[in-house]
């Protein structure tokens, strides 16, 4: 006789005929049906202590693996809180499966305790979501959620379950065949356009690879490489995309944009061919969008045909995969003639990169600059570590400062900018990845909001690694508002002493350690590395003062890079 | 300038608030919208009038709702379009006559009269009930209920061809 499940055990066993290693999460009322099933399964669960937490556990781990994040949590004021994570996912294209409880069928509607209209709110919030309101559908719609989750433009998918659904019974069945009409993620890029792509290049003497997140989800680096070095054409690496090419690599310049390097930057400004591969044109790469990039023809890649045109008009669409389309052009290029001569522009390139580079000042005494931390974090590491940021100046800092060279190994919030983001990614990616050394490179603005999942990562033994910056302030505001508002600060200096974060680590199970002078700086990183059993903190007690540059100013145009406050000042006034 | 545009979509629950929640996310303006059934019993089709330049996205928007089908934007050419309007005008008994005469021109038909009015139903293209409108605005319109627009193009492919070639 067809074995008899109920709910939670048709969703706990759908999730591991999904191959789900680990689910995170938080029980409460509506969801309680499925955490009993959780005892016997093999999936590991990681409790976290806050539902934006496990969300975010969910997209580090998805990050760091390549694989679908699961978080679930209940009803109600779990589902909003997770909200923030879902919407921080949709916008950096992270593939996630929420799972969320939900009042019973026959309470929906009625205000019942802990009821939110949870399928509702997280509508514009995730690529796709769903209200199961018969246990029957439960194997198809975990299917569905984690096709549409982990296919074309990755993305988060939520399913709504309601309480009576998950008590009640059915007879297992393996899930059917996806049936979704309107869904047909594209791979392959049109033969014609892609032709024409190749004519472009083979024209253009001022060519750059805008290389974007897409890149890293598509798992393409090394056609990527193959490629650039065909083309011989220069790139730059968004945010999102850092790690997607190696830093060392000559033809990568690095990250452009706001905070970007004036190189990467100006190469876009000045190129006549930006080669577009799963990017977005983001305001904080392009500035002013009407004075960005003004003589450059556009080749937009991206598996998402909505992005392409969306936010500049575009020469050569292509809607693909970007391996699929990558390998195209690989094969496109195959014995048609060598591009112009391209020295002048190399020539130029260097000559920017020579006069511009990223610099700053460590004085010997003190106080340590964030940039000198990231550096000997890098040196002392030899680079060999996943780094999990959070939002804000030390952000920028970590991604301009450190040198990646695979794939997965850079984690943060792009699009959203969720301030919180590093310490429960963190602690997904580690859980994802054991034998990686995680390391959340975090402020104290940010730490302060989901610092609690330390104790997250001790007690579920998840041994991340912190350095936090702390400033003492929200610094990227404070930044704004003494150069935008005359250095009037309302409300972004945050206290110097409270909380006392070593204190604070320890209370929550981890080593808390401090560096005070720069001179510490290495030791304390070396101390922290040596511990593996438990989380380690370091709390580094930074320059409060310290300016995050280049910058371009909101809005402003990418011609107009500050290198520096003073350079700020002549730029803002240029009478 | 407005555009006619049909979205064919899956006929699951909250499709409609699906559409409608992408609309006002992207900032995308509805000037009317209606949905109903197709030949289909499984696919429902939604006609969307929409205001502005940015038609491009909004297709292109639309076709990430997972439950959109086909998302077809019709030539005014060749496009049959439909509105349905009720429309009560202050009619005293003496001019009575005269209101009934000029719609008699529309082929709109009385079907309410009351002491000092008279309720019109009149069904046509949109263009064909606003001069309605116009002409009877010199009596007084005193109520007025109009659907949203409903179209089909001439050559009009089944919906269940249509997801086929989807």
């Amino acid at each position: 006789m067809p074995k008899q499940l109920t709910g939670a055990q048709a969703l706990i066993r759908s999730l591991e005929h999904e191959g789900v290693e680990i689910v995170f999460g938080m029980p409460g009322g509506a969801i309680l049906n499925a955490y009993d099933p959780i005892i016997e399964s093999p999936i590991r669960h990681v409790l976290a202590r806050h539902e934006q937490g496990a969300g975010h556990m969910a997209s580090g781990y998805a990050h760091a693996t390549g694989r679908v994040g699961v978080a679930m949590v209940t009803s109600g004021p779990a589902a909003t809180n997770l909200l923030t994570a879902l919407q921080d996912a949709y916008m950096d294209s992270i593939p996630l499966v929420a799972i969320t409880g939900q009042v019973a069928t026959t309470s929906i509607g009625n205000d019942a305790f802990q009821e939110a209209h949870t399928w509702g709110m997280s509508m514009p919030a995730t690529k796709h979501n769903t209200l199961i309101t018969s246990v029957e559908e439960i194997p198809d719609a975990v299917r569905e959620a984690f096709h549409l989750a982990s296919t074309g433009r990755k993305g988060p998918v939520l399913i709504d379950v309601p309480k009576d659904v998950l008590a009640d019974t059915m007879t297992w069945h393996r899930p059917g065949e996806i049936k979704l009409p309107g869904y047909k993620p594209a791979v392959k890029g049109h033969p014609r356009q892609v032709k024409a792509a190749l004519e472009l290049i083979e024209q253009s003497e001022r060519p750059v690879l805008y290389i974007g997140g897409g890149v890293v989800a598509a798992g393409a680096t090394e056609e990527l490489r193959v490629f650039a070095e065909r083309i011989n054409a220069p790139m730059v690496t968004t945010l999102m995309a850092r790690g997607a090419f190696p830093d060392s690599h000559p033809l990568n310049l690095g990250m452009p944009g706001m905070h970007g390097n004036y190189t990467a930057t100006t190469a876009m400004q000045r190129s006549d061919l930006l080669i577009t591969i799963g990017a977005r044109f983001d305001d904080r790469i392009t500035g002013d969008v009407d004075r960005f990039a003004p003589e450059a023809k556009v080749i937009h890649v991206d598996v998402d045909p909505a992005e392409i045109g969306k936010i500049r008009a575009v020469e050569v669409p292509i809607v693909g995969d970007a391996k699929a389309v990558l390998t195209q052009f690989i094969e496109e290029s195959e014995g048609r003639s060598p591009a112009p001569d391209r020295r002048p522009w190399f020539e130029a390139i260097e000559e920017w990169q020579t006069v511009y580079p990223l610099v700053y000042e460590q004085d010997p005494d003190g106080p340590i600059q964030q940039q000198f931390v990231i550096e000997e974090l890098h040196r002392i590491t030899h680079g060999d570590a996943t780094i999990v940021a959070g939002v804000g100046q030390h952000q920028m800092w970590a991604s301009q400062f450190w040198g990646f060279e695979k794939p997965r190994k850079w984690i943060n919030s792009g699009g959203l900018g969720t301030m919180g983001y590093a310490i429960p990614a963190a602690v997904g990616a580690k859980a994802g990845t054991p034998d990686e050394i995680v390391f959340a490179i975090d402020g104290d603005g940010s730490f302060q909001m989901t610092g609690t999942e330390m104790i997250t990562a001790a007690v579920e033994n998840i041994p991340i690694k912190v350095a936090l910056l702390n400033n003492e302030s929200l610094g990227m505001v404070k930044q704004w508002q003494n150069l935008f508002y005359e250095g009037r600060l309302s409300q972004t200096e945050l206290s110097p002493s409270v909380p006392d974060f070593v204190k604070f680590a320890e209370a929550c199970g981890a080593v808390g350690l401090r560096a005070d002078h720069p001179s510490e700086v290495a030791g304390v990183i070396e101390e922290a590395l040596a511990i593996n059993d438990r989380p380690v903190l370091i709390e580094f007690r930074c320059d409060p003062e310290a300016m995050l540059f280049p910058m371009v100013p909101a809005g402003g145009s990418n011609d107009e890079i500050a290198m520096s406050r003073e350079d700020f000042m002549s730029v803002e006034d240029p009478a | 300038m407005k555009h006619v545009i049909a979205v064919l979509v899956e006929n699951k629950p909250g499709v409609l608030a699906r559409v409608s929640t992408m609309f006002a996310r992207r900032g995308f303006n509805i000037h009317s919208l209606t949905v109903g059934p197709t030949e289909d019993p499984a696919l429902s089709r939604m006609t969307v009038v929409v205001d502005g330049p940015e038609m491009e996205q909004i297709i292109k928007q639309l076709y990430k709702l997972v439950h959109t089908v086909k998302v077809t934007e019709f030539d005014p050419e060749t496009t049959l379009e439909r509105e349905i309007m009720l429309v009560r005008i202050k009619a005293d008994p003496d001019r009575r006559g005269e209101i009934l005469d000029a719609a008699r021109v529309f082929d709109a038909k009385a079907v309410d009269v009351g002491a000092t009015t008279i309720t019109f139903e009149i069904t046509g293209r949109p263009e064909r009930l606003a001069d309605f409108i116009e002409l009877m605005s010199s009596y007084g319109v005193v109520a007025l209920a109009k659907s949203g627009r409903i179209a089909l193009a001439k050559d009009q492919k089944s919906a269940k061809k249509q997801l086929k070639s989807a």
